[in-house]
């Protein structure tokens, strides 16, 4: 089953991808490193209750890879479950307590009407022998990986009291082929990384792909003009807009936390700094004015200032800056580079590519305790980003000739990759919350 | 008048390069890129045919080598650099982009500032020795267009450079 899903995605690639068969590839998912702290949950197949045959996406180990993924969940190996309930009626919790499961999923599709399935699912306390949630969830077949995610949320939600990421989305940067022959593609995946999608193919380099609040558009970096400019894109028309093309570096875009500013860095007074653009009027303020290289801006949650990396100092460091303007201060004293900032987690944590000598990891630098964790074991390791919720930071490394992308949990102990065979992948930027 | 002056400012200028480039070749082993050939007349006749793009030695040099996070010009490149303001000087039409990249290392954004730094060195100092800033364009890729894929020091050393890319031969 799994098998088929990964070969279809394959050929969906291959049709957007058209004559360029090459990269036509697929993510594939690895979990590299297992955590001790998590909570054992077992996840039992749903049973499919409908007429005609299954849908060809098996929800319930969506449910399963989700929450294994996220670092907080130890799941049960299908090998390892002996009964299969498919409702409470069903549920014998002396088998879970033997199995020394602290959770139990069950659960069951049916038709709905229309071509459309209901999947039922139920989450348990298995020591209190509890039921703590019992919901329905309807979609098309086409839409199951959607309901699974959903339900992975919900489960995550119930047991840890934080909104789960999984129904999300991430956006990343593809390049295929050598010199003039390079490829370059903008993606938008679930969060798991299927389901890519085509946003935008070019023959000359995409870079800095950042959603708007809403997970509507995307503004982005693009080369087509022969140099770089910023573009803002529709995701469900496809219509986009030409932000900024002025002389010099047009980079480094940014939403303001309540989609009606863009921040950019642009370098046509001289050297790069950073401005924020008024999205309604055109507008755009110069908030950082220095000699210096100022790029990378990202809003604090509140919108009050923004984070970004400059070289004022001799290497880059970050720094903070209201918005209103006026003097930046210096935020990192440790490590020789810190660059390219996440914020997360009201502010109080900010992710960046630390370098120190050739070696350049993911860090997370936290402002309560002024502690700083490196959470990736890379040597080329760049461009974080954290989940809307904070609980996994999304990141591009070099491993042999390819990029790839790795999703870490925030405490850096479970790890996901996210391959691209085949080709350059970079650049990711997670999505906010999708509204349900 | 005034322009009687510039020309002769900036003759003086590509005599004064071509001769630090003669300074910095004679202890070395010959590097890489020819060194200009004689320390010719400046004259407004002009040393350079239009052809000389594809043939000329020197001219048929167009990337400039970078050390790792630097922008300036290492004293190897001077005679590269002299002989394009020259070829630039004789030919005001001529048009250049000046392409600046960096390597791997370090976060994409900041490398289009660095690789911008590199081209605005390059471009300072082709107008300093005769060029016009009306001929020159800046582009950065950043590390967005290596020329060597690998993940070592030799690869990087080939990727922070700025290509002199012709736009206009006269």
């Amino acid at each position: 089953m799994r098998n088929r899903t990964l070969i279809r995605f394959g050929l969906l690639l291959l049709l957007f991808a058209g004559a360029n068969g090459a990269w036509a590839q697929g993510l594939t998912i690895e979990i590299n490193d297992g955590s001790r702290t998590a909570d054992p949950i077992a996840v039992v197949p749903f049973a499919f209750e409908g007429a005609g045959l299954p849908p060809e996406t098996d929800v319930s180990e969506i449910v399963r890879a989700d929450l294994a993924r996220s670092g907080k969940f130890f799941t049960l190996a299908r090998r390892d479950i002996v009964e299969f309930p498919t409702r409470e009626s069903e549920v014998k919790f002396a088998t879970w307590r033997l199995l020394k499961q602290n959770y139990l999923v069950v659960g069951r599709i049916a038709d709905a009407g229309d071509g459309a399935l209901r999947v039922e699912f139920e989450l348990f306390d298995v020591a209190r022998q509890s039921r703590m949630i019992g919901l329905a969830i309807s979609g098309q077949r086409t839409a199951m990986r959607d309901v699974a995610h959903q339900i992975a949320d919900l489960i995550y939600e119930k047991i840890l009291g934080v909104r789960g990421a999984f129904w999300t989305r991430i956006a990343y940067v593809t390049s295929v082929g050598l010199g003039q022959n390079t490829q370059y593609a903008l993606m938008v995946a679930d969060s798991d990384g299927f389901n890519p999608q085509v946003v935008v193919r070019s023959r000359e380099p995409l870079m800095s792909p950042a959603w708007s609040p809403d997970g509507r558009r995307l503004a982005y970096v693009s080369f087509e003009r022969g140099n770089s400019s910023v573009y803002l894109q529709d995701l469900s028309t496809g219509s986009r807009e030409l932000i900024s093309a002025q002389k010099g570096i047009n980079g480094g875009p940014a939403f303001s936390p309540d989609g009606s500013k863009l921040a950019l860095n642009l370098s046509y007074a001289g050297s790069p700094d950073i401005y924020v653009m008024d999205l309604a009027t055109r507008k755009s303020t110069k908030l950082t004015n220095h000699f210096a290289i100022d790029v990378e801006a990202a809003w604090m949650p509140d919108g009050r200032s923004l984070v970004f990396t400059s070289d004022r100092s001799g290497k880059p460091q970050l720094y903070e800056v209201s918005a209103a303007g006026g003097d930046a201060s210096r935020l990192t004293f440790q490590g020789q580079y810190n660059a390219r900032a996440t914020i997360c987690c009201d502010g109080k944590k900010i992710a960046m590519a630390q370098g120190n000598g050739n070696v350049y990891r993911i860090t997370v630098f936290d402002r309560t305790t002024g502690t700083y964790t490196e959470i990736s074991p890379g040597n080329v390791d760049e461009s974080p980003s954290f989940a809307p919720n904070g609980s996994m930071v999304l990141y591009a490394a070099t491993e042999g000739p390819r990029g790839v992308l790795y999703a870490v949990s925030a405490d850096g102990r479970v790890r996901q990759r996210l391959v691209l065979a085949d080709g350059d992948v970079r650049e990711p930027a997670w999505g906010p919350f999708r509204q349900r | 008048m005034k322009n009687t002056v510039r020309i002769l400012f900036a003759a003086m200028l590509v005599a004064g390069l071509g001769a630090c480039a003669k300074k910095a070749v004679k202890p070395a082993p010959a590097p890489e890129p020819a060194p200009v050939a004689e320390p010719a007349p400046m004259t407004d006749t002009g040393k350079y045919k239009v052809g000389d793009l594809d043939t000329d030695s020197c001219l048929r040099q167009r990337v400039i080598y970078f050390d790792l996070d630097r922008t300036e010009i290492k004293p190897e490149f001077q005679a590269q650099v002299a002989c394009h303001a020259e070829y630039l000087r004789q030919f005001p039409n001529a048009r250049v982009t000046l392409e600046g990249h960096a390597d791997e290392r370090g976060t994409r954004e900041y490398n289009l500032g660095l690789g911008e730094r590199r081209g605005n060195a390059v471009a300072g100092a082709l107008s300093a020795a005769g060029a016009s800033s009306g001929q020159l364009t800046v582009v950065s890729y950043g590390e967005e267009r290596p020329v060597d894929r690998g993940h070592d020091e030799s690869a990087w050393s080939k990727n922070r450079r700025v290509e002199i890319v012709y736009t206009s031969a006269n």
